[in-house]
């Protein structure tokens, strides 16, 4: 039974893919990059979920890491378009010469790998601090959503390095390419596939070995574990660097397709938001939290293009029912019938 | 000297407000292990509803607009209690022990109230206008001056303070909730009813946000978003100080409200914010539970 | 089971297929093959209406200063409408939700100019929104109306900017506050890029009027504790402050500015982000007295602004007022709609060509298109905030006043413009 549903999961993933490899043939330009964009916020899912769906750690500042990947890449685009000028936010902010730690970043190569190294190191230290001192449960959820608000604040307020509260936009080229040219829009998109399919199927790979059996296990009983002499904290800080490590790229590869980054990605909203992917995609499946990011994504652009002035509205009613009851978010949706037969018997049994 | 002593005042003053944002936030968590994020919707209900008050005043009963305050502040009491309650019974009775999913539902219930409240209000803020003896001050020097209105929120949160130490230490319905707070399952097959017990822990949580929503309106803007701007330093003060205990609440807002206010004088608004939350991040790592935590045996929580 | 597999494989790539189908030739790759160039200039004049976009936040915190200039908007819209419409064409507007988030302005803008490929786009209020649509409409050559004052130092041949540039609202506050109060100033604002930079023009123009800077303060977005700052500013003694504050933050600001007993005899302040509107959120009792810089005021006294009042109230409720940034957003439908008459067309290139010079008998007064930088020549006017929450003006240009958004007239605004 169990084989056949996870068997079935990774079928959805399949078609999931094979839907969005053949969207650029009958989508219209501005669909392509919508999805590529939810392209993006999907491989945060699938971090996250590999945080908190398998580990059970809930993290509410993962735009933390979303931003240090996307301002590096920012960082190389600024350079890229500015023709060995200064940065145009600088100019206005009365910078006269390029800050050193703005200079690497003109390589590409350096970029990318600052987008892998960055959130690492900055996840690591902090996963390991706090799970070595144990900070469990909720307080590290506080703890993880001070630090976006650390960081973000600090964005803002250090607009003559990062262009403040209006980030860092208007790119034109990547390498010796235009970003306008479609060509190059269209292998953007195939990159972004390229690469959710590439981690979603490590994070597969990973949850099904050992590994994914142990975070499990941290995540219904972390003391027993550390009674079996499993040193949980070790386990913890590397699945907070990987999803960290991954919510980088995402940010990364968001950048080149949406064109701009802000503090308002890094922020605690955007970072709850994308708990809500997960949470209504269904956590612990990681094609649920792939789903999730697209699904509720793709219902937000719709929705609020219909209702512009009510959007709200659906989006938080959504949140309550899903959660409320579907715990297992979409991706259990074989349930929903069972759901309501037992709703509508309980009621009976009231009576 | 002067400007030391008015900064502290200024502390002083932002510690009470947020210890009236925080405490209901400290009772629901601590009781029932909600995070409530649409706590901060109920700051908004109050200072609307103390809008609504101010309204009514100045339309039918314009004599005795200097003490529309007493009924402000305790409309949005209830005002903001009875909400609570209802959504209690709606929404929070079915996520107990799913601590995470309470974060994510109260989120949305969040952004159904801020559009409930554009739709109802408009979004451009409304003002209240404070009687004129809260606009007035108190000179102790020329320089040492001390603003009513804030002086009149601090006795405000004292008498707060006050009332939930007697309700909680020297009632009946008190030391319900503290056995429920202790062991929830001994308490009920003691005949304690949690369940009522926890409608109205909640009702009198967002009640006491509804106060210092009324409180807000003389200080700061009432719209729609109101709300959010008080959340995230009310989780943090919850959570420096050790959810769920009032001494706790009490440290951990005067923590965040004496050192924003200091460390804001001493460098700017922006990095002071970032001193406070970062030293919060540290004091984290040596109490992983607040500094007032319940000192409890039980291992998994 | 492996027979459910396979089924579901099948299910899949028919689904797939169909979809194929249903939609082959329209997509994205078909039209990457046809126009490598990419320069689709949006027509939005095919049938019998013109679409246009309106792009304001309409939830988040932008909503509350930026619903009131849609209605402005579509107001404006309505008008023409009745009037006959433009090119015997009916206006319709497609509304987008910006939600105070720039990447929703940008992916918003990105459908308007794409999808519905709508004529014109009026929208945006802040600077980060602004600056995360341009390189949108420079890249698909649209046409955006901007209806808000801004710090300057921009000038994109897809915008055009209907409020105030830095030289029509900014510096000449600044002079007149020094003339009439003195020459300490304390500079406070948000921390975003319109204060930052702002105050960063301030600071020049300090130097060559031997003013003195006693202070300058950013508090983060939606701050609302204000007590240090005010104590800050009493304990710095200036002449007057420059409040570039933004939002929920000036109604907490001028609330502990009173309540610390400070009123506008002892220090003034002058403000840039506070109209009408905004007055009425604090409450006029704690405004009473201080200043603000604008090109409008609700008591303009030009008859095309008691049509303009009367209009607006009538159509959204007498307890609505009109302020700058609402009517920089209603001339802007009217100036894009004047120079489509004059381009007979709604392409982009001609209608830009014809606006060059174009004029509106505007609310403010008669408002000029410059040609060069797209932005309004503009009367500047200063107000002194009354008891009735309106706006009497204490001193203004004859003339409407040129655009000057690089600042390159003023000598000691050398430097800040840079690479221009």
């Amino acid at each position: 039974m169990i084989g056949k549903i996870i068997s079935n999961k990774i079928l959805y993933a399949i078609m999931l893919f094979i839907f969005l490899a053949a969207l650029p043939f009958f989508a219209s330009m501005f669909q392509v990059s919508l999805f590529a964009k939810f392209m993006c916020f999907a491989i945060v899912a699938i971090g996250l979920d590999m945080i908190w769906g398998y580990t059970g750690i809930l993290s509410l500042g993962h735009g933390v890491f979303f931003g240090l990947g996307g301002y590096c890449m920012a960082m190389y685009l600024k350079m890229a378009s500015s023709n060995g000028g200064l940065p145009d936010f600088m100019t206005w902010s009365g910078v006269t010469h390029l800050p050193f730690f703005w200079k690497p970043f003109g390589n590409l190569a350096f970029a990318i790998l600052m987008v892998v190294i960055l959130p690492a190191v900055v996840a690591l230290v902090i996963g390991s601090l706090t799970f070595i001192n144990r900070i469990r449960g909720v307080y590290f959820t506080i703890l993880s959503q001070a630090l976006a608000l650390i960081i973000s604040t600090l964005l803002i307020g250090s607009q003559k390095y990062t262009g403040g509260s209006n980030g860092i936009t208007g790119f034109t080229k990547i390498l010796d390419f235009s970003l306008t040219n479609p060509w190059v829009q269209l292998s953007m998109y195939y990159i972004t596939l390229l690469a959710l399919i590439v981690i979603f199927f490590i994070c597969w790979i990973l949850v099904h070995r050992r590994i994914g059996k142990t975070l499990v296990a941290i995540r219904d009983g972390e003391n027993r574990l550390r009674f079996l002499g499993y040193n949980t904290s070790v386990f913890k800080a590397f699945v907070y660097a990987l999803s960290a490590v991954i919510a980088g790229i995402a940010g990364a590869l968001y950048v080149v397709q949406v064109g701009i980054i802000s503090p308002t990605e890094v922020g605690i909203m955007s970072s709850i938001e994308m708990i809500i992917w997960v949470a209504i995609g269904g956590k612990g499946t990681l094609v649920g939290a792939m789903f999730g990011a697209i699904l509720v994504n793709g219902f937000k652009s719709a929705i609020s293009n219909q209702f512009p002035d009510l959007w709200s509205y659906f989006i938080g009613i959504l949140f309550i029912i899903v959660i409320l009851w579907l715990p297992k978010g979409f991706i259990s949706f074989h349930e929903i019938p069972e759901r309501i037969m037992k709703f509508v018997n309980r009621n009976k049994e009231e009576i | 000297m002067q400007e030391l002593i008015v900064q502290l005042f200024n502390g002083i003053s932002l510690s009470s407000i947020l210890f009236l944002s925080s405490i209901g936030l400290a009772i629901t968590f601590g009781l029932m292990g909600v995070i409530n994020m649409a706590h901060g919707e109920f700051i908004m209900i109050g200072a609307y509803t103390t809008y609504i008050v101010q309204n009514i005043f100045i339309d039918h009963f314009p004599k005795l607009f200097n003490s529309y305050i007493f009924f402000a502040i305790v409309l949005s009491f209830f005002v903001a209690s009875i909400i609570g309650y209802i959504l209690e019974r709606l929404i929070i009775s079915h996520l107990y022990g799913r601590i995470v999913d309470s974060l994510l539902v109260t989120w949305g219930v969040s952004l159904f109230f801020q559009q409930l409240a554009r739709s109802i209000f408009g979004a451009p803020n409304v003002s209240v206008r404070m009687p004129d003896y809260l606009q007035r001050n108190i000179h102790l020097t020329n320089d040492i001056v001390f603003p009513n209105n804030r002086i009149f929120i601090l006795i405000i949160a004292l008498i707060c303070l006050v009332l939930i130490y007697i309700l909680m230490y020297r009632s009946r319905y008190g030391r319900n909730v503290l056995a429920v707070m202790q062991n929830r399952e001994m308490a009920a097959s003691l005949g304690i009813n949690t369940r009522r017990v926890d409608s109205l822990t909640f009702a009198i949580g967002s009640g006491l946000a509804g106060i210092a929503g009324c409180a807000i309106t003389w200080i700061g803007a009432i719209g729609p978003t109101i709300g959010t701007s008080y959340i995230i330093d009310s989780f943090v003060a919850v959570v420096a100080g050790g959810a769920g205990t009032i001494v706790g609440t009490i440290f951990g807002a005067s923590f965040i409200g004496i050192g924003e206010t200091i460390f804001e004088f001493l460098t700017t608004s922006s990095i002071g914010k970032v001193l406070v939350f970062t030293c919060v991040i540290i004091l984290l790592q040596f109490r992983p539970k607040g500094l007032f935590a319940v000192k409890t045996r039980v291992l998994d929580d | 089971m492996a027979k459910l597999k396979v089924v579901n494989l099948l299910l899949g790539f028919v689904l797939v297929l169909a979809l194929l189908a249903g939609c082959s030739g329209g997509g994205a790759i078909s039209s990457a093959n046809k126009k490598t160039d990419s320069t689709s200039s949006s027509s939005g004049g095919s049938g019998n209406v013109i679409k246009v976009g309106i792009l304001h936040s309409a939830s988040g915190t932008m909503a509350m200063s930026e619903t009131p200039v849609r209605d402005a908007e579509l107001l404006a819209i309505k008008q023409i409408n009745n009037n006959g419409g433009v090119l015997g064409k009916k206006i319709q507007p497609v509304i987008e939700d910006g939600a105070s988030d720039n990447a929703t302005f940008a992916e918003k803008a990105t459908k308007l100019l794409e999808q519905d490929k709508v004529a014109t786009v009026f929208g945006c209020w802040t600077s980060a929104s602004r600056k995360a649509v341009k390189p949108i409409f420079e890249k698909d050559n649209g046409l955006l109306w901007y209806p808000v004052q801004y710090e300057g130092m921009e000038s994109s041949p897809n915008i055009f900017y209907t409020g105030a540039a830095p030289n029509q609202q900014i510096v000449p506050a600044v002079e007149y506050m020094t003339k009439k109060f003195g020459k300490k100033v304390f500079l406070v604002g948000s921390d975003y890029v319109f204060p930052r930079t702002a105050n960063s023009i301030i600071k020049k123009q300090a130097k060559a009027l031997g003013m003195k800077v006693v202070g300058e303060e950013y508090t983060p977005l939606g701050d609302t504790d204000f007590a240090t700052i005010v104590n800050k500013i009493k304990s710095s003694k200036p002449d007057y402050v420059f409040n570039t504050l933004n939002g929920d933050s000036n109604v907490a600001f001028f609330k502990q500015y009173r309540t610390a007993g400070i009123s506008a005899k002892d220090i003034p302040t002058i403000s840039v982000s506070i109209a009408e509107q905004e007055v009425k959120g604090i409450g006029a009792s704690y405004l009473e007295g201080h200043y603000v810089s604008w090109n409008y005021y609700e008591t303009t006294d030009t008859s095309a602004n008691k049509k303009f009042v009367s209009a607006y109230k009538k159509a959204y409720g007498n307890k609505r007022v009109t302020d700058d940034p609402i009517e920089a957003g209603y001339n802007a439908v009217y100036l894009w709609a004047k120079a489509v008459k004059k381009a007979e067309s709604t392409n982009v290139d001609k209608v830009k060509t014809a606006a060059k010079g174009i004029t509106f008998d505007a609310p403010e007064g008669t408002v000029k298109i410059d040609g060069d930088n797209q932005h309004l020549y503009k009367q500047v006017r200063v107000g002194e905030i009354e008891s009735n929450g309106m706006i009497k003006e204490v001193w203004g240009t004859k003339e409407a006043i040129k655009p000057d958004p690089y600042l390159k007239n003023y000598k000691w605004a050398k430097g800040l413009t840079g690479v221009q």
